[in-house]
């Protein structure tokens, strides 16, 4: 795979093959043994950089570099020195220094993890920034659904929800369809970005689409980018239009979350707590993805090193 | 009931004869040739020389209603508005509460089947209150039955406001009803801003008051790609910005009123308060643009803005009275009268513009004279003059800008939703 992960579209289709066999063959079986280590990152050196408030992720990418035996150090904006007004640049500069082989951004801005990249000699993995992107969420997904239906190709999905919040609908919509999936996006029409065609997914505004795909992608109503907007005319009435429930559902259908749930807004609260759902594996594809990407990142790198016999992580600011 | 040998007039359907029309049981039976039905059943109307035409719709009805009982009730203003031979009447939310929530809608909707003379439609408000911060519960109200929204007589001042609830309309496929003004401008205003109202010395209010927030809501509905009705349209440069939009793919319908069709400014010098009204009474040229306008078909629709206001509120100087008038009773004698004996305007383009184009703009089913179809029909005597008696009408209120004129067409017989709404008793 490429230097960094800041885009969905760094990964060719090899690379999710790669990446996904990786997780499955190598780390999905770790967390049920007793001792949840392996030494393969032991010396390197991980920064999870979060400006943003996460549990799964962050939660997710420090367990995943602590299995790998990796130094894994957690700065949260809110309490290191971006708090002080530092600029991003400064603060990358600043752990640039201390040589990090990777560097795991959150940020509540598009960009921002690219822009760390060019400020860095580490590997950056965008773990979500603003209403952009979020990779390794679309790739656990991916993951989430190899293992409850084998092959993706030709299953119908539909995305339902504040697509236009979303940084996970982003990254999902072209990776769903890199992996030959049909891609729905089910939304009023002021919860979808302006021109959401170029999303290059077909539009609907209504749940009777549910009746047309295999798998119900739900997202979370982003709350607190509504307030004082007029996205929906009430979130009451959003409930009662879009709110997803075991009624809407057919037999065999999946339906998956990126967490956290709002329960009784974008998911009916029987409908998450049924087995119907797969918010739990996401949950636990997490940590076996990230650990692969996390490894991958490293080692491809490396191969690539070695075949230019040029040294590793020679790149100066 | 039978009525004989009407000129029987529905442009929408090519027919212009006179024939015999049956209606049983609330539904137009047959439409024959005049004199061939039998003329001894027991409810026989013999209306040879009269004009029967398909009722007329009206977009824009303030029935007061919840709030303000004393000015209009349901069932006064549907008195009124069979009186004036409309069938169906679309109902303005600025009431006291605002129609901003299916339980109050839900409430008007009972209230018009226990006691309307006329089939009632609803406008919802765009914003909550009207106050143009946060939308109305559109959806909710789209489900309890509203035909479209609209926060006539508070315009929406917020050009994101209205975007947003471009995009509610369309989940739920209704238009938006705009009052196109711009409050900065028009403020204080009282009247037109014109000779008129400098020669009295009267605040006025400029035609770039309307013509300015046409355009912008024009240029939003476009980029929505929303359907919009602009409500009450009074100069000419409007139009010119309408026949643009309509021109370039904008889904637009409009309407005038009978007094911004037959009334200038002029008429308000004489300051009575009968002629204040929001938009005022434009310069002479802006009524020629709209009768020219209605003429070709440019103005889709004729509404009243039927506005009833207490007597005690329009006795007092001009400067202190609310704006608005009825319409409902005097609409159709008034510009048969004004428009269509002078030649100006078809008899087709006015019954299309009453009857047809409001019911296809608001999506209602469209009256006409076809066997099969429920009765919503309207019997005119166009040969007698009469004058226009405000104390005589069925509305509560008597704030009529045409007291005392003397007109044609009276409506004898209006027949809505299968039943006699209205019958003259001469």
């Amino acid at each position: 795979m490429n230097r960094h992960l800041l885009s969905i579209n760094d990964l060719s289709r090899a690379d999710f093959d790669s990446l996904l066999a990786t997780a499955e063959k190598d780390f999905l079986e770790l967390s049920q043994r007793d001792i949840k280590k392996v030494p393969t990152l032991r010396g390197r050196t991980i920064i999870d950089l979060f400006y943003e408030k996460s549990t799964r992720t962050s939660t997710s990418f420090e367990l995943a570099g602590k299995r790998l035996s990796a130094d894994v150090i957690n700065v949260k904006a809110d309490s290191s020195s971006a708090g002080k007004g530092e600029s991003l640049k400064d603060t990358v500069l600043t752990l640039n220094a201390y040589r990090p082989d990777i560097i795991v951004a959150r940020h509540p801005h598009v960009g921002a993890p690219a822009f760390m990249a060019a400020h860095t000699a580490a590997h950056v993995i965008n773990a979500g920034d603003g209403m952009g992107e979020h990779p390794t969420q679309c790739l656990l997904d991916v993951f989430s659904l190899k293992q409850a239906y084998g092959d993706l190709r030709g299953l119908r999905v539909a995305i339902v929800g504040d697509i236009l919040h979303s940084r996970v609908a982003r990254s999902n919509i072209a990776g769903f369809q890199k992996m030959g999936m049909q891609v729905a996006l089910v939304a009023p029409p002021g919860l979808l970005p302006r021109r959401a065609e170029a999303l290059g997914a077909a539009i609907f505004h209504s749940l009777d689409e549910l009746a047309n795909v295999e798998v119900v992608y739900l997202l979370r109503m982003q709350k607190e980018r509504h307030e004082g907007a007029n996205f929906v005319p009430s979130l009451r009435e959003y409930i009662s239009h879009f709110c997803v429930g075991r009624r809407h559902l057919r037999e065999g259908q999946r339906v998956l979350h990126p967490g956290p749930v709002n329960r009784g807004v974008e998911i009916e609260n029987e409908l998450a707590d049924s087995s119907e759902n797969l918010i739990l594996q996401q949950v636990e594809a997490g940590l076996a993805v990230r650990m692969a990407v996390l490894y991958r990142i490293i080692i491809d790198s490396a191969a690539v090193a070695k075949e230019t016999s040029g040294p590793r992580l020679t790149t100066r600011v | 009931m039978l009525i004989r040998g009407a000129r029987v007039f529905d442009p929408a359907r090519g027919l212009d004869a006179p024939r015999d029309v049956a209606i049983d049981r609330g539904r137009i039976a047959s439409v024959a040739p005049a004199g061939s039905e039998d003329p001894s059943g027991d409810r026989v109307i013999e209306a040879a020389g009269r004009l029967l035409l398909p009722g007329f719709v009206d977009l824009h009805t303030h029935l007061r209603t919840p709030g303000r009982e004393d000015e209009e009730d349901i069932a006064s203003g549907t008195a009124a508005a069979a009186a004036g031979g409309y069938v169906g009447i679309c109902a303005m939310p600025n009431t006291e509460p605002v129609v901003d929530n299916a339980a109050v809608l839900s409430s008007m909707l009972e209230l018009a089947e226990a006691s309307a003379a006329v089939s009632v439609a609803f406008l919802g408000a765009i914003s909550r209150g009207q106050e143009g911060v946060h939308l109305s519960d559109m959806w909710d109200l789209a489900e309890a039955g509203a035909i479209a929204f609209s926060d006539d007589g508070r315009p929406v001042a917020s050009a994101g406001l209205l975007s947003s609830a471009f995009r509610s309309a369309k989940l739920v496929g209704l238009p938006l009803s705009l009052h196109c003004e711009d409050r900065s401008l028009a403020s204080p205003g009282v009247m037109n801003e014109g000779e008129v109202s400098a020669r009295l010395g009267l605040a006025g209010m400029p035609a770039a008051a309307e013509t300015g927030a046409v355009a912008r809501d024009l240029e939003v509905a476009a980029y929505e790609e929303g359907r919009v009705h602009i409500a009450h349209v009074s100069c000419g440069r409007s139009l010119e910005l309408i026949e643009a939009a309509r021109a370039a793919g904008t889904r637009v319908t409009c309407e005038a009123t009978p007094h911004h069709l037959l009334l200038d400014e002029e008429d308000a010098a004489s300051l009575d308060a009968n002629f204040k009204m929001n938009p005022p009474l434009r310069a002479a040229r802006d009524r020629e643009a709209l009768v020219t306008a209605l003429a070709s078909g440019a103005i889709d629709c004729i509404a009243t803005d039927h506005a009833p206001h207490a007597a005690q509120e329009k006795e007092t100087p001009f400067e202190e009275a609310p704006f608005g008038v009825i319409g409902l009773e005097t609409a159709f004698p008034v510009l048969y009268t004004g428009l269509v004996l002078t030649g100006k305007v078809s008899l087709e383009a006015l019954v299309l513009a009453m009857s047809t184009r409001p019911a296809e703009a608001f999506g209602l089913p469209a009256p006409a004279i076809a066997a099969g179809g429920e009765a919503n029909l309207c019997l005119v005597d166009v040969k007698e003059e009469f004058a226009i008696i405000p104390g005589s009408f069925r509305s509560k209120s008597r704030n009529t800008a045409f007291g005392g004129r003397r007109v044609k067409g009276r409506i004898m017989l209006t027949v809505a939703g299968g039943r006699v709404a209205h019958k003259e008793s001469s």
